[in-house]
């Protein structure tokens, strides 16, 4: 794509973003707590969905390099629907 | 800044709210036809609609000095009713030479069905038939990346598509690249949980750049910020932004697009 804007400085970024981060993640952290002090069981659906919550977590701690930073694109896909390239045969549209 | 909202649902919206976007420098917005809450039960109910959008709504919004615009269709939460949806397909051109009335839209899918895809089709047609431009509703959450695609499969399968002239809403980052790539104008709707906030709108224009790029407030009757444009703004300077460039996403980039429409006459502050 065309008029990229130049790459901020990473020390200012860091500066602006650490303590939003951290909070962030301690909601994280308290929410699965909150999850995990819950009663009873999840259904087979919903436990799942729990197991996703997981997979983000770990895939939030992979490591990326300045040229391909792709964590937020990666985790929308975590949560989606698989698309079916055939899917125009399937609903003969 | 002046800036302007191409995607607020304003009916939906006190009249407050026009006062305080034309404070907070919008000048105008476009509108979108889409889902009341509740499924219509006729034409009729779509024809009054229509009615408000293009003759009640920019009166209300001219008071404070903001310019409307208009689409028009059957949203694809109403598209299960086919029957019902060719009747408005059939009932819209009533309105396409009406001022301020800038295409279909916004068409798209929700629920990712065979009948969602059969009426998006049929609005499609009729937008080719009459000149028209698009803009596409892009599904929620699990569903938006599938969705997606199969928008962007059933445009790019007709060559009669100009895709200079189709807006792709609601992307976010598993979606911009497929749009952008394909040729289409890209929206990124700014919500308080679901979609983008306006710091992922900002990193999305840092990484792919500000053409074909346009945001917006979506604002309607759920949770939704009306104001939510001038967010992204004040999130651009806080990181250091070039004036030009936030004008580029938020106001030339809007003109851009809706210039390619014959119903589009617009007043520069």
């Amino acid at each position: 794509m065309s008029d990229i804007p130049p790459a901020r400085p990473v020390a200012a970024t860091f500066e602006n973003e650490f303590l939003p981060v951290r909070a962030k993640l301690l909601e994280v952290a308290a929410a699965l707590d909150r999850l995990d002090r819950g009663a009873g069981e999840l259904d087979e659906a919903a436990a799942a969905r729990r197991a996703l919550l997981v997979d983000a977590v770990q895939l939030l701690a992979q490591s990326c390099d300045a040229t391909h930073t792709d964590r937020a694109e990666r985790l929308q896909l975590l949560f989606s629907r698989a698309y079916d390239a055939d899917w125009r045969q399937a609903f003969e549209v | 800044m002046n800036y302007i909202d191409p995607h607020i649902h304003m009916v939906s919206r006190t009249t407050d709210d026009y006062e305080t976007l034309a404070k907070m420098g919008c000048v105008a917005v476009s509108e979108p036809a889409f889902w009341a809450g509740y499924d219509r039960g006729s034409v009729e109910g779509f024809r009054d609609y229509f009615e408000q959008l293009t003759a009640f709504e920019p009166k209300r919004a001219g008071w404070y000095g903001v310019q409307h615009f208009t689409w028009l269709c059957i949203n694809a939460k109403e598209a299960e009713n086919v029957a019902l949806s060719r009747e408005v397909i059939a009932m819209i051109p009533e309105f396409l030479d009406r001022p301020g009335v800038l295409g279909i839209g916004e068409i798209g899918l929700n629920k990712n069905t065979r009948n969602e895809a059969t009426v998006f089709l049929e609005h499609v047609e009729l937008a080719l038939k009459t000149g028209e431009q698009l803009l596409i509703h892009t599904p929620h959450l699990e569903d938006k990346h599938q969705g997606t695609r199969m928008i962007i499969d059933m445009l790019a399968g007709d060559a009669r598509v100009d895709r200079r002239r189709v807006l792709i809403d609601h992307v976010e980052e598993h979606t911009v690249r497929p749009v952008l790539e394909a040729g289409f104008w890209a929206g990124m709707t700014l919500y308080p949980v679901s979609k983008c906030t306006p710091a992922r709108a900002v990193d999305i224009v840092e990484m792919y750049g500000p053409e074909r790029l346009l945001v917006n407030s979506a604002g309607d009757w759920g949770p939704s910020k009306p104001t939510a444009v001038p967010d992204f703004i004040l999130e651009m300077r806080r990181r250091g932004h070039d004036e030009a460039l936030i004008r580029r996403v938020v106001y030339d980039n809007p003109l851009t697009f809706f210039r390619q429409s014959r119903g589009f006459r617009f007043t520069p502050r």
